[in-house]
């Protein structure tokens, strides 16, 4: 009862605000998401799946944006490119959408672009890869990190700590490849020397090859950091704590979820790895600018999905709501009048850290947006 | 020294598990001709059916009985519904149907399971034995250990029973096999049930080290074959050398060349040595009377 009289409050003063007649009597604002629900993505899919639309609704009954009801229309390409772009399509010429939330992964982030470019709709991308961003497309946005920053957050650590020499051991799957890439390119500007540079393939059961190899290369290495996501760092971790090999071993955000820790078991001790703050909202100090957000979108996340909150799904909240944030400031549903306003996002306050875009940084993220996190007793530790 | 004992470790460990992979291929290869290419789902289905028995309560040795009873049922109802109604097709038709036969397994257990990966504790500890300044887990000894067991099982089953003199009768010569009385149905059959028996046991003992997923059955399909084929398929002995020899060469590759073409290196010698040995290290020499 008292939440009907809280939205029928809200719908007021959003008329009165707006100038706007009650959010029934206007046509809805059509927002589209391409995710990969199902798939060998799906464990990203879902949870952005999950979140869109919990929080779509919860704009609904808090009564809409500019007066008007948000519309999500959620087209599942199962991780398959093409698909993605035929979806994207769809949502152009049929479904009319004023804005786009979603590509979950690099691929089919890749494939939409284009799409949304030619029809001048805001695109909000969910995916890591940077080449989303790099060269800056005029309607193309992300909101997760990108793998060059995750090196660059381990090599400072690094840095903090003395270390200079490492061994760099890759999946040579997109993702492993891609950071593989971003850090041979990053570290030198970080005084580090990849003493050792090593691969393995996806579905390798077997990494200790490949770390002896490490552990003898010319010079030592004082240090290990492994690129990858899925059962192979599981697999790195338990084969390096295996050999002994005695030095920091430090893993990327792919790993961020508890399936890890229960994975890689023991050996995951000591284990550092970049990560958003979501990963540890309960040890953010009060003070901390993303506590509250993290906080309230973990509580209402878990207690209306019954699973556990994942960076994954954060970045699709923070995608949807610098979205609706936009179109409130814009006060239209034009699309470059969108994008214009997206690109004057200053100091939001995300799950992924604090968002300050511009017309040559359309992600808006800086290292401060990283947490270094340490495994201690089988759960994450916030570090610094 | 110390290093290129670890990349011995390494193979061998990774090696037995091609090996018994292998071995299942050839137990159902020598009784019907068929190449089983649902033989990396039994190694799924012993690894994610003991992770789900355990997690639900059951004691691990209890949970591991279940996983190879599950395996072994699944290898006959395979053989029941799908190789017997089509007895009279081609070698090639019902390698085809074990194609369509692995997928199906796997979608199920994806639905029946769920698409994470899942691991097993070690049966005795994690703390790695250290050889030579090399180090090997516990664990390897159990899969190596296990893969001899079974080997040698098998021998004394083929050698020493009436039933497996039948296997190896089928095998040789199946008209000459069923004239004698043996009931030819019945030993393919059997050779099902064991082959999921084995896959099963080899998924149990790995899962602590490799973990374990809907999916992983297809890339150890793919090795098993490589290594029965290099052995020479159909020969017992073939399977363990050739998949003993495969794990090493990639770990070796992978040690001491390059280990982004280990892989590459493996297959490249296989094909070189099947260049030379059409037949595989141990096959039996095709011998076509016209």
């Amino acid at each position: 009862m008292s939440r009907r009289l809280f939205a029928a409050c809200v719908i007021g003063a959003a008329a009165l605000a707006f100038g706007a007649s009650p959010a029934a009597a206007q046509a809805p604002i059509r927002i589209g998401a391409v995710l990969s629900v199902t798939g060998p993505a799906a464990f990203l899919g879902d949870p952005e799946a999950r979140t869109l639309r919990l929080y779509v609704d919860r704009i609904n009954q808090a009564g809409g944006v500019l007066g008007r009801r948000l519309d999500l229309i959620i087209y599942d390409d199962g991780g398959d490119a093409n698909r993605a772009r035929t979806f994207a399509t769809r949502l152009v010429e049929d479904d009319r959408i004023v804005a786009m939330v979603g590509g979950t992964t690099t691929g089919t982030s890749m494939a939409m672009i284009p799409v949304f470019e030619e029809a001048r709709i805001p695109f909000i991308s969910l995916a890591g890869g940077i080449e989303i961003i790099e060269p800056v497309k005029p309607f193309t946005f992300k909101t997760p990190h990108t793998d060059k920053m995750a090196c660059e957050k381990i090599f400072e650590d690094l840095r903090k700590r003395g270390l200079t020499r490492i061994g760099l051991i890759s999946g040579t799957g997109g993702f492993g490849a891609s950071m593989r890439n971003q850090c041979l390119r990053v570290a030198g500007e970080f005084g580090i020397t990849i003493a050792a540079d090593e691969r393995y393939g996806p579905g390798d059961t077997d990494m200790t090859p490949q770390l002896t190899r490490i552990r003898n290369a010319p010079g030592g290495v004082q240090a290990v950091v492994n690129a990858d996501f899925g059962q192979g760092p599981a697999i790195v971790t338990r084969n390096f704590a295996q050999l002994g090999l005695g030095v920091p071993l430090y893993q990327s955000h792919g790993v961020a979820s508890r399936s890890f820790i229960d994975l890689a078991g023991p050996a995951a001790e000591g284990v550092r790895l970049p990560a958003a703050a979501l990963l540890v909202a309960e040890q953010l100090p009060d003070s901390d600018p993303q506590k509250r957000v993290v906080m309230e979108y973990k509580q209402l996340y878990e207690s209306t999905q019954n699973q556990p909150v994942s960076t994954f799904g954060g970045h699709a909240f923070d995608g949807l709501m610098i979205l609706v944030e936009a179109i409130q400031r814009a006060g239209s549903t034009d699309g470059v009048r969108i994008r214009d306003v997206i690109r004057q996002t200053r100091g939001f306050v995300g799950t992924g850290g604090v968002v300050n875009m511009s017309a040559t940084d359309h992600m808006g993220l800086d290292l401060s947006a990283f947490r270094m996190i340490e495994i201690r007793n089988g759960t994450w530790k916030l570090l610094d | 020294m110390d290093q290129l004992l670890q990349f011995v470790f390494s193979g061998l460990t990774v090696g037995a598990v091609y090996a018994l992979v292998a071995l299942g291929f050839t137990l159902i290869y020598n009784a019907s001709d068929v190449i089983n290419f649902a033989q990396g789902e039994f190694v799924m289905l012993g690894g994610m059916v003991t992770v789900f028995a355990a997690a639900a309560g059951m004691p691990l040795p209890l949970a591991a009985l279940l996983a190879i009873a599950v395996a072994v049922i699944t290898g006959l109802t395979l053989h029941r519904l799908a190789i017997e109604p089509a007895r009279g097709a081609s070698a090639v038709t019902l390698i085809i149907i074990t194609i369509g036969a692995s997928i199906l397994i796997r979608g199920l257990a994806q639905i029946v399971f769920d698409r994470q990966f899942h691991a097993l504790p070690a049966f005795s500890g994690e703390a790695p034995i250290r050889v030579l300044g090399a180090s090997i887990l516990p664990q390897s000894l159990w899969v190596l250990g296990g893969a001899a067991v079974i080997v040698l099982g098998l021998w004394l089953f083929m050698e020493r029973t009436l039933l497996g003199k039948a296997v190896r009768a089928t095998a040789a010569n199946r008209l000459a096999a069923r004239l004698v009385g043996i009931d030819t149905a019945l030993v393919l059959a059997l050779a099902f049930g064991i082959s999921g028996a084995i896959g099963a046991i080899a998924g149990i003992l790995i899962t602590p080290i490799t973990l374990t997923s809907f999916a992983v059955g297809t890339l150890l399909a793919l090795k098993g074959f490589a290594a029965a084929m290099l052995g020479g398929m159909g020969n017992p002995v073939g399977a363990v050398v050739g998949g003993l020899a495969l794990g090493l060469l990639e770990s070796l590759a992978a040690g001491f060349i390059s280990s982004t073409y280990k892989d590459a290196v493996a297959f490249l010698v296989i094909l070189g040595v099947l260049f030379v040995l059409p037949q595989g290290l141990f096959g039996r020499r095709a011998v076509e009377r016209v």
